[in-house]
């Protein structure tokens, strides 16, 4: 079967106070395609790559719907069957370069320990491996990186190391969550055009998590937006940006500054728009409580 | 690269000086019997309360004079400095252990685990500590393993809850999210992950707890309650020096030099291994 490599359908999470931060959020992500995750800060992106990777906080519950990796339905799994899938099948490229890495630990250990104990691949095996990624992330050094222990390296290097341990095992999908909004302006550019090239050479799926619409357009095929936890418009990147169907979408982007005119202020997103979108979420919820008590 | 940051960290006198005295006493300690000048126990009436070598009246061979029933202050130290250094590696060790193990349990594993943990370190803290100790070499009887698992019984407490509040703080952090990610398990990630980032808050712990152990173990001592023999104490000669104060003043004032300077250097030298020991501080 050539499955669908990221199948979430109609899923729904819950906070203990009740309150709702993914509304059935449903989404699909074809092998190799790059799906661009946008929405305002607190739309729940963050939530819904965690739940891809079976980290939600544990305040969070989910209430509804499933998450398919390859076919294979994770709710259905026992814990430990689902944890060995997802370590082999995906992988972070997170936010905060500096916290992902273990401070007392060096590069080289990190990076190979996962190769050898989730693989089960030789020492040797590993570390052949991660000199080759390293190589595919312009590391010039590795000698000295392996040796390294996280702190003594830019922020820059340090997510390179990430992208090479992320690529390293071969999974088949990679959440890249705002990869580069902790770096350097300089370096953003370099470590984006990396996960692109990396991407199209290993033909991994993507879920890229970002703010940046420009960005957006850049890297991905398809583009979800998210709102309150809430799918509001999903297309085609190049057929989103040409004609935005839903008001909200148009509000971002009429938000989002251009480079035609980089000096123009920031406009926040129009009122109208989001009085609008709050009666609609609220509606979403009414019928939704209906069925669920 | 190593050398480098050696460079870089600089030689501290703080380490050396709480390192060197530590070496000093300990190995007096251990081979007390080689280097002491005299037998500590050794009483004889002619030559009490001799004076410090300084001072007229002084013998050669009793450098820090004698006490009350003419017994060689500086070999008494040195043989006191045996009981206190068993009673600090062991107490301190088996606190540690004991505090180091479960709050990391409690820190890693949250929930009800933490919560009962922590609820049965705050009502062993309530207890106060001094008492406690003289309380439980009461019920357990004198003698040096009852001194020393006293004072592992009190001051478990300590290592608990810093290593709780450590292993909190790194559990949140993104690297045990991604081991997680990773397949790693949770006993896994406790272990190899969190465990290592607060080694350097157990041994800076450790150290100070030695220190601690040395000051209890002399005030039960003082109290009378220790080690029931009469091999000499710090905390003992300290209580006998208290008695001839006027006459000899010295017999109060060395022990309690010493006692001092040993407690110090734990605690410093327990500092500054602590800055050692941390990748990102070091
Ligand atoms: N650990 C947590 N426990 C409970 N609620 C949380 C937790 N983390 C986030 N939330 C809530 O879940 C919602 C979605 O958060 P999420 O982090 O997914 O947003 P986001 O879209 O990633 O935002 P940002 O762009 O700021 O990263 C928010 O309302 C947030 O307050
Ligand atoms: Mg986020």
């Amino acid at each position: 079967m050539s499955a669908i490599c990221l199948d979430i359908s109609d899923l729904s999470a819950v906070l203990p106070n009740g309150q709702r931060v993914l509304r059935s959020v449903s989404l699909a992500v074809q092998p190799g395609e790059v799906r661009a995750l946008v929405g305002e800060s607190g739309a729940g992106k963050t939530m819904i790559g965690k739940a891809v990777l079976g980290v939600l906080p544990s305040s969070v519950r989910v209430v509804e719907g499933d998450i398919r990796l390859e076919g294979e339905d994770l709710g259905k799994l026992q814990p430990k069957a689902r944890r060995t899938l997802i370590g082999a099948r995906t992988a972070l490229i997170p936010q905060d370069p500096l916290t992902a890495l273990n401070p007392s630990r060096r590069i080289g250990s990190q990076m190979t320990d996962r190769l050898v104990r989730i693989l089960g691949w030789s020492g040797e095996r590993a570390d052949t491996r991660i000199r080759q990624l390293l190589d595919e992330v312009q590391i010039r050094d590795p000698d000295r990186v392996l040796k390294s222990y996280p702190h003594e390296l830019s922020g820059g290097m340090r997510q390179r190391v990430l992208i090479a341990a992320a690529f390293a095992a071969e999974p088949r999908l990679i959440v890249a969550d705002e990869p580069t909004t902790a770096l350097d302006v300089t370096v953003q550019k370099q470590i984006l055009r990396l996960i692109v090239q990396l991407q199209r050479e290993h033909g991994t799926a993507i879920l890229f998590v970002t703010h940046d619409l420009g960005v957006v357009a850049k890297i991905s095929q398809k583009v979800s937006v998210l709102y309150a936890g809430k799918v509001v418009e999903e297309a085609e990147t190049a057929a989103l940006f040409a004609a935005p169907q839903h008001p909200y979408t148009r509000a971002l982007m009429a938000a989002t500054p251009r480079y035609t005119e980089p000096f123009a202020s920031l406009k926040p997103v129009d009122e109208a728009v989001l009085a609008g979108l709050a009666s609609e979420i609220a509606a979403a919820d009414q019928a939704w409580r209906r069925p669920h008590g | 690269m190593d050398e480098g940051r050696a460079q870089r960290r600089g030689v501290s006198p703080r380490l050396w000086l709480a390192g060197g005295w530590l070496l000093l006493a300990l190995l007096a300690a251990i081979f007390a019997p080689l280097v002491a000048p005299q037998d500590p126990l050794a009483q004889d009436l002619m030559l009490e309360r001799l004076p410090p070598f300084w001072i007229d009246g002084a013998e050669p061979g009793y450098w820090l004079g004698t006490d009350s029933l003419g017994r060689d202050l500086l070999s008494r130290l040195i043989f006191g400095g045996r009981i206190a250094f068993i009673v600090a590696f062991a107490a301190a060790i088996t606190a540690c252990l004991v505090g180091s193990t479960l709050g990391l349990i409690a820190g890693y594993f949250g929930g009800w685990t933490d919560r009962i943990i922590s609820r049965v370190v705050d009502v062993w803290m309530a207890f106060p500590p001094v008492l406690f100790a003289i309380l439980l070499v009461a019920v357990l009887g004198t003698g040096l393993s009852s001194v020393i698992l006293a004072i592992a019984i009190i001051d478990w407490t300590r290592f608990c809850r810093v290593i709780r509040a450590e292993t909190m703080g790194q559990s949140r952090m993104d690297y045990v999210e991604n081991a997680r990610i990773a397949g790693y398990g949770r006993i896994g990630i406790m272990l190899r992950e969190v465990l290592p980032n607060v080694v350097p808050s157990i041994v800076a712990l450790l150290s100070l707890e030695m220190g601690i152990a040395v000051i209890v173990e002399a005030i039960l001592s003082f109290v009378n309650l220790s080690i029931s023999t009469d091999d000499p104490t710090w905390g003992g000669i300290i209580a006998e020096g208290r008695l001839s104060i006027h006459q000899a003043w010295w017999v109060l004032v060395f022990p309690l030099i010493t006692l001092i300077l040993t407690v110090l250097s734990f605690s410093q030298f327990g500092e500054a291994l602590k800055t050692r020991f941390d990748p990102v501080l070091r």
